[in-house]
Formats: structure tokens, C-alpha cells, sequence
């Protein structure tokens, strides 16, 4: 295949909760928004990947959408769910196999936080059973030794909550939609500490679809072409610290998922951090976005603090991140969570983004999941 | 005051008067896990009965159950990763310390606590303490 994979058409159902709908209902809505902004039918796709964790197979999503007998392939990865399937319908049309066709993600979690068990992460029973098997637990670990090792305050925390939700405010998707000021973030009830109940995202639902086509169909379907620069997705390396470990090796913590595969996806699209004018990090609790904006190369480990005080990632600062409220507005249905950073980056790459637009016209546009057991998935779009 | 009670698994740590924890070592690296896999790459080692404290967080909520195996009744309890130097940084609770006077680098020892304090034949579960701390 010449030319780029493109993203031609997206459609998301709301995030949140949407009682009476099924996780599967609202990855069709996805699909049904998503075909009409691509401007063709569900005949036309060619292929799909579909990416649940907790809301059933997506690819009986055949028997709402029409019977054409659609290659549909399942993809369960965890938090890099929606990643991989959007990797996987990439490489699909770059084998030059086929010219379009879908990535959806869906998934309707049960309230409160996830309930893991061992078994599912190759983890003895009594890991569950002592009360250690909780993510938040890990990310307050993990995020009080970056604290201490980089001098980032608990304020900052709050900054990354606070941005959150006034972004969401613009964002008709998102969940959270109320302005939450900093001292109430800061004052409100302890979770694991340091975070308190607004710095952590919640288990939710949600939908979204992309159709993805070769640049010859994107042109031919008259298109503004979004094209897909890089996508990568990879697993943890030697001495990483983890949801869910026991153990860490003694020095570990450093090396992450998260920096190989933003090194390999900036490797892939031929260009830099600098380069990137939006940015949509995992964010699944305030620390998170802070971790991640120097895993992905955008500042150096404790830089975040002055970036935040000086609002450098607010809409209109040097690198927006999370412009749509990212998970901590929207929460965070896995299957569908990658996808809708995906989906945000579009809307602001055509200039779409209504009170949460980007001003200057963007040409390129960052995202970045992780996830258990440590996973990340990266992509880069550019207009 | 030693707890009585029996261990939560087999294997994780010694059966002495002061426990250890039991890690495995890579036989063709020497890298030191916890707790020991099974398999033969790796040989069961006895691991520093002292640390230091490499993080911490407040367990401030019930875990769900399954998988968690503890009181309904619920207290919050402090949780974090102790370096045992020159071999691995485990996640361990720690107990007999105050929340606010826990700090990173703080000395600590290993000790053994019941899962349900109010067990008539208590779980133990290892934990770190300060040391020579007591109930």
C-alpha cells in the first residue's frame, strides 16, 4: 500500500453511565455516529476489531449492525485494548489486504473500583486475599516515590483534577462536567494517599468507533485526511514497576512500557516531542498524567511542577494534554478508553473541539494508554 | 508479642522465632524475586529480616471480595514497598507505626500480624514495623 492509513470517520456514545443501555448498545451507537461521519454503510467495512474487557465479545455486534459476513476479530489486552485494535486494523491495511475498515471499543463496568483476581494476572492466591490486588494501591505507591524522588507537591495533583474537569465542561462525551476547584480537590476525602476522590477516574462506560481507510479510499471518500503517522504497542521491560508486583528489583521503577513505545512511535513518525501539538496521556488518577508527560518524552522528571503552576498543558498552552477531560472526566470504560483518545485527537485535528479547541490549528496530535500488567499503547496523528 | 496463628501460604516466609520472608533467586542471573516462583529456575533464599521504606500509600477503603480475605469490619491500613538492601523491594503492609510519622527511608523490620485481629485462629500476614517496635 502507498500513502498513509487515515482515519475517516469517528462516533462515540457518552461516557459515564447510561443505565439501561448495555456496554455492546452503546459500541453500536459508536459504530452507527462513525459510518455516517465516514459517509458509508456498514456493507462497505470491510473488517473490524473490537476491543471489551468486561461487557462480552464485541464481535456480536454483527447481529445488530447486519449479517455481511465481516471478518470481526476480538481483541481483550487490557487497558491497551482499544490500542491494539486500532494496531491491529492499521497493519490490516497497510498489508494492503484491505481499504477500510473499523476499530471499536466498548465496555460497561459494575461501580467502584475494578476487582482483579490473582489468578487472571498469574499472581498466588494470597496476594488477593492479604488486600493487595487494588490498582489505586499501586498508583499511590507508585506515585509517592516519584513525589519524593522529583519534588512534585500534592498541589499538583490537584492542578492535573482541577484542568480535568474545566476541560470536560466543553466536552458533550464526557462525564464530570462540573468545575471542581483546587482546594476542595485537595480538601475532599483520602482514597489512598496522597490522592483524594476527585484524583482518581472511575470504573464507567462508553463507546467509540473509528474507520480507518487507505489514503487512495480517504481521498476517494473526500475526506480531510487524518492520517495515522505511528502505532505502537508494547510490554513492560526489565526492572519496571508495575500494577500489581510483589516485588521490584532494587534501582527499579525507571524503565517503563510507556517510554519504549512513545520512543518507537516518535521513531515511526519521524518526528519529536516538540513537535506535538495535543496530547491525550493516561490519566486514570492525576498522578498519572504527570508521570506519563516525561515518560513520553514531553519534560524532564520534576519539571512537571512548574509546567502545571505555569498552566504550560492547559488548552491554550505549550502542550495541551487531555483536552476532552481525559479519564478522570470521561472514567474509564478499558475497551473503549484508548479509542476515545483517539477520537478526541481527531476532533481537534479538523478543528472541531468547540470551547475545547486547540487555537493555532494543530497539525499533530499525541496519545498514550497504560495499563495492567504493564502495557502501553501510543499513537501520533497528524493533518 | 509473638502472634500465634497459622501462615496465609506455605513458602512465603521461615519458620523461626524471627521470621524471614522467602524470595527466589535466578540460578543463571542472581536476580532476587518475591516470593519464589515455582519451577526450577529459580532456588528459595531467605531474604533480610530488615529494610528501609522505598514507598507507602493508606489502604483507605475496603478491598472488594473476592479476592480480598479480611474482617468485614474494615480499618484503614498502610501499605508499601521496603528495600531490603542488596537484594529486592517488596510490598509488604506496615503495621505499629503511626500514619503521619511514616517517612520514605525510614528503618523497618519484619514482624507477622493477623489478617482479622479479632480471628479466634488468626491468618498471619507479613508486615514491617519499625524497629523494635511492638504492639
Amino acid at each position: 500500500m502507498s500513502g498513509d492509513v487515515c482515519i475517516v470517520g469517528i462516533g462515540i456514545h457518552p461516557f459515564g453511565r447510561t443505565d439501561g443501555t448495555s456496554g455492546l448498545d452503546q459500541g453500536v451507537v459508536a459504530v452507527r455516529a462513525a459510518l455516517a461521519d465516514a459517509g458509508i454503510a456498514w456493507p462497505d467495512v470491510q473488517f473490524a476489531y473490537g476491543g471489551s474487557d468486561a461487557a462480552g465479545n464485541p464481535d456480536t455486534m454483527v447481529e445488530r449492525l447486519g449479517l455481511t459476513g465481516v471478518q470481526f476479530i476480538n481483541v481483550r489486552n487490557g487497558c491497551a485494548a482499544g490500542g491494539s485494535a486500532l494496531f491491529s486494523a492499521q497493519m490490516a491495511i497497510k498489508s494492503g489486504e484491505f481499504e477500510i475498515g473499523m476499530a471499536v471499543g466498548f465496555d460497561k463496568h459494575p461501580r467502584g473500583a475494578f476487582n482483579a483476581l490473582p489468578s487472571e494476572y498469574n499472581l498466588p492466591e494470597w496476594y488477593g486475599d492479604a488486600g493487595y490486588m487494588i490498582t489505586t494501591q499501586f498508583f499511590a505507591n507508585k506515585i509517592t516515590r516519584y513525589m519524593h524522588e522529583h519534588g512534585i507537591s500534592q498541589t499538583s495533583l490537584a492542578r492535573v483534577a482541577n484542568k480535568a474537569f474545566r476541560n470536560a465542561v466543553h466536552a458533550d462525551h464526557a462525564w464530570r462536567r462540573e468545575p471542581v476547584d483546587i482546594q476542595t480537590i485537595l480538601d475532599a476525602p483520602l482514597v489512598s494517599d496522597p490522592y483524594t476522590k476527585y484524583m482518581f477516574c472511575s470504573p464507567a462506560e462508553g463507546g467509540v468507533a473509528l474507520i480507518l481507510a487507505s489514503e487512495k479510499k480517504a481521498r476517494e471518500l473526500g475526506k480531510p485526511l487524518i492520517r495515522l503517522k505511528a502505532a505502537a504497542m508494547r510490554t513492560r521491560p526489565p526492572g519496571s514497576f508495575e500494577v500489581f508486583a510483589p516485588s521490584i528489583d532494587i534501582g527499579g521503577g525507571k524503565a517503563t512500557a510507556t517510554r519504549i513505545a512513545s520512543a518507537d512511535a516518535f521513531r515511526m513518525a519521524g518526528i519529536g516531542p516538540e513537535d506535538i501539538a495535543v496530547a491525550q496521556l493516561q490519566d486514570t488518577e492525576a498522578g498519572a498524567e504527570i508521570m506519563h508527560m516525561a515518560e513520553n518524552g514531553f519534560c524532564a522528571d520534576g519539571d512537571q511542577e512548574r509546567w502545571l503552576a505555569e498552566g504550560l498543558t492547559e488548552i491554550g498552552g505549550k502542550l495541551p494534554v487531555n483536552t476532552d477531560g481525559g479519564c478522570l472526566a470521561c472514567g474509564e470504560p478499558i475497551g473503549a478508553s484508548g479509542l476515545r483518545q483517539v477520537y478526541e485527537n481527531v476532533v481537534q485535528l479538523r478543528g472541531d473541539g468547540g470551547g475545547r479547541q486547540v487555537p493555532g490549528d494543530p497539525k499533530t496530535a499525541f496519545t498514550h494508554v497504560y495499563g495492567a500488567p504493564g502495557v502501553s499503547a501510543v499513537t501520533i496523528l497528524e493533518r | 508479642m509473638q502472634v500465634t496463628g497459622h501462615a496465609i501460604a506455605d513458602g512465603l516466609f521461615t519458620d523461626e522465632a524471627q521470621p524471614r520472608l522467602i524470595g527466589g533467586q535466578d540460578l543463571e542471573s542472581g536476580r532476587i524475586v518475591f516470593p519464589c516462583p515455582t519451577g526450577d529456575r529459580f532456588a528459595p533464599i531467605p531474604l533480610s529480616r530488615t529494610g528501609t521504606l522505598w514507598s507507602y500509600t493508606i489502604q483507605r477503603y475496603r478491598p472488594k471480595s473476592p479476592p480480598y480475605a479480611g474482617p468485614e469490619a474494615f480499618r484503614p491500613w498502610p501499605v508499601g514497598y521496603v528495600e531490603l538492601p542488596g537484594q529486592v523491594i517488596v510490598e509488604a503492609r506496615l503495621t505499629n507505626v503511626a500514619f503521619d510519622a511514616i517517612t520514605i527511608g525510614m528503618p523497618l523490620e519484619m514482624t507477622l500480624i493477623p489478617l482479622d485481629p479479632d480471628a479466634a485462629e488468626p491468618v498471619l500476614i507479613y508486615a514491617f514495623q519499625p524497629i523494635g517496635a511492638s504492639a
